[in-house]
């Protein structure tokens, strides 16, 4: 059992800023191995948290992208019918019989291993990351269940294949779709916030170690302002790092300089339309002087 | 896996966590023997800890979704730290904009027996030894005074021949918006054509002999009903009959979201659901405790777009409003939301019941901001004017 402090101090050198209740969650997780489901607004750090988990335990990390129309062929594994068939046609006049072609052809050598079965099949326990869960269908969580509960896959050709090490799984959700209760149950569940100010400003200070303390501190007061604003789209840590990035980029020192530049550089944070119309020139020297 | 480690001396504990798991459960959290197993095996082998520390444990060993994490904390204080007491001084303080009152509600309403509304000698009772902090489940009885004095008993209100009228209107609306056939054709497992395509991708392994056959068919694309019922005051002699409309269009076979507001908005469709039709309205009217209060619509629709719209909504959604607007908040507010609401939902009708009386015109502030958002506008003060919008929904 990893103690919650050294947990934080290890993600902190994986480059990673948690805050407790990620912390906890991971630490649940991996002490009852069990799925880890992560909900919250896109660019939060959802994605990120495995890659950092990842990294600490010096692990692979194993992602499936989600999407509709996703299937057992793309998630967990299918025969690679063009070697099967070249092989077949190589071998046809070696007069080989027909159950000894069909061994060979229904091997592992001819299995293509796709994310979920390459992730239960590793020595060691991978990170398997299952990503934005909530776009696939209702069917596909099913087959999830399934391999969730039990590390295993039944592949009929090869009979069944269990689980050489339990992976540590983490899901994420956008919330565009309820889940079923099936799969919720199975996992521990974490809703994940926007970062504190402390903690968006550690997050920067990590990223972009040449960013200079004044601005820093001014860009995450901008930003946590800015989320308070009625927005569409409030601006993830990914946009906070890259307006932090492209200002230091501008040789900017401070938010009050060079008001123009500001609101030039603001695409970085806004993303529609409407929420570029709304932060008009005044509410971005507003929040600017706020900031500083 | 640890069975030693709980032993007879925990006793008073796991009783304890017992009457937590069963105050999570009375208010709707979906958990199961293991969670609790889980959660005992956690207290039990690293110890209870600072209260924080088994609060956020707890936290995410218990709570499956979004709405229960946000209530996590607000059920956890009650029944750990205050046994309720506080809860019941900040109902006395705020009667009508606290939204954790409906939290404190769940806990109570399986403690009222329908026929008997009063519980005033319980309720005192309890709240002179509510601080026996060893005690098991007693701090759940407090504050139920509120409830009692602001109940208001929808189904004396219903008379039995509305009820069965305005259900099988709105399942008659129902099944003029029900389904309609997509243009395209996905695979499905017993369709009317081949796919092809798909076909041949799957016989590639038999060589491309066409074994395996893939069917396509085009698949129901149902519409989605979003319904916001007002119950603010000045809809207090409407409300009883619509919210038999709404349970009638929250049936199995249409995909229906319900919502009521008034000062603030709060979403029904489960206790709509309820089969047995008492049950449902004593739920119900426990829910609406700001009921005969103000209106708040740009609020409401704005908690809607935050919280629920992105799941609620999709292109095949119509909503439904239900309001008088009359509304204490901003018009501007109003406009703002419903724009944002017009984004994700095509079709947006509102129905007025005050539309049916003569000489009405909708000129409210509100009405008049709503206006330009609105597809439909039409009455709705009686069945009849009800059936009416029947030709307009199957349009869409």
């Amino acid at each position: 059992m990893i103690e919650t402090n050294t947990l934080k101090e290890r993600l902190r050198d994986a480059n990673y800023i948690p805050d407790d209740t990620l912390t906890m969650a991971l630490q649940l997780s991996l002490d009852l191995k069990r799925p880890l489901l992560l909900e919250g607004e896109a660019g939060v750090g959802k994605t990120e948290i495995a890659r950092a988990l990842a990294t600490m335990l010096e692990t692979k990390l194993i992602r499936l992208q989600c999407y509709e129309g996703l299937d057992a062929n793309h998630a967990i594994y299918e025969w690679n019918y063009q070697r099967q068939l070249l092989a077949i046609k190589a071998k046809e006049h070696d007069h080989t019989s027909s159950e000894v072609i069909e061994e060979q052809i229904f091997s592992e050598a001819y299995l293509l291993r796709r994310p979920l079965l390459e992730a239960i099949s590793q020595p060691a326990s991978p990170v398997l990351l299952i990503d934005e869960i909530d776009r696939s269908d209702e069917e596909f969580e099913a087959y999830l269940l399934e391999i969730l509960s039990d590390f295993q896959v039944t592949v009929p050709e090869l009979g069944t294949i269990r689980a050489a090490s339990i992976p540590h799984v983490i899901l994420t959700s956008n919330g565009t779709r309820e889940l079923s209760d099936a799969l919720r149950r199975r996992c521990l569940y974490t809703y994940v916030e926007f970062p504190t100010l402390e903690r968006e400003l550690q997050i920067i200070v990590a990223r972009l170690p040449n960013i200079e303390a004044a601005l820093a501190g001014q860009i995450v007061r901008f930003v946590q302002e800015l989320r308070k604003e009625d927005l569409e789209k409030n601006p993830g840590i990914a946009e906070t790092l890259d307006w932090a990035a492209a200002l230091t980029g501008l040789k900017m020192t401070s938010l009050t300089d060079d008001l123009d530049m500001i609101s030039a550089s603001l695409v970085c944070l806004l993303k529609t339309e409407t929420d570029q119309k709304s932060i008009t020139r005044e509410v971005a020297s507003r929040l600017a002087g706020k900031a500083a | 896996m640890n069975p030693p480690l709980i032993s007879a001396e925990h006793g008073p504990v796991l009783t304890r966590i017992a009457g937590f798991i069963d105050h999570l459960r009375l208010n709707d959290f979906k958990i199961g023997p293991n969670e609790t197993r889980d959660i005992v095996q956690r207290i039990a082998s690293s110890g209870l800890g600072t209260s924080d520390t088994t609060r956020l444990q707890s936290k995410i060993l218990l709570a499956g979704n979004r709405d229960e994490w946000d209530r996590y904390d607000d059920l956890f204080e009650a029944y750990w730290l205050q046994n309720g007491r506080q809860r019941q001084s900040i109902q006395t303080k705020n009667l009508q904009s606290n939204s954790s009152l409906n939290v404190a509600h769940g806990v109570w309403k399986e403690h009222f027996s329908p026929d008997q509304p009063d519980t005033n000698s319980e309720t005192t009772t309890d709240t002179l030894d509510g601080g026996d902090a060893a005690d098991g489940t007693r701090g759940k009885l407090v504050a139920s005074e509120q409830t009692s004095t602001l109940k208001t008993d929808f189904r004396k209100f219903v008379d039995s021949n509305e009820i069965a009228e305005a259900e099988r209107l709105a399942l008659r609306l129902a099944k003029a918006m029900r389904n309609r056939l997509s243009r395209r054709y996905r695979r499905t497992a017993r369709g009317s054509r081949l796919d092809f395509r798909k076909t041949m991708r799957a016989n590639q392994c038999h060589g491309g002999d066409p074994i395996t056959l893939i069917k396509k068919s085009r698949p129901d694309r149902p519409v989605k009903i979003v319904i916001f019922l007002d119950v603010s005051g000045s809809m207090k002699t409407y409300s009883r009959f619509f919210l038999q409309f709404v349970k009638g269009l929250v049936c199995e076979w249409i995909d229906t979201d319900a919502y009521l507001f008034h000062t603030k908005l709060m979403r029904i469709t489960d206790a709509v659901r309820e089969k047995n039709s008492v049950k449902a309205m004593t739920k119900l009217s426990m829910m609406i405790d700001g009921f005969g209060g103000g209106t708040k619509l740009g609020q409401s629709i704005g908690h809607f777009n935050s919280a629920y719209a992105k799941r609620a909504l999709n292109s095949r959604s119509v909503v439904i409003i239900i309001s008088d607007g009359y509304d204490t908040g901003s018009p501007e507010h109003l406009a703002r939301e419903l724009g944002q609401l017009k984004r994700r939902a095509p079709r947006l009708l509102w129905l007025n019941p005050m539309l049916g009386w003569r000489d009405y015109q909708p000129i409210t502030a509100a009405m008049a901001a709503a206006m330009p958002h609105i597809d439909h506008f039409s009455a709705a003060n009686s069945l009849a004017s009800l059936a009416a919008i029947e030709p307009e929904l199957a349009r869409l």
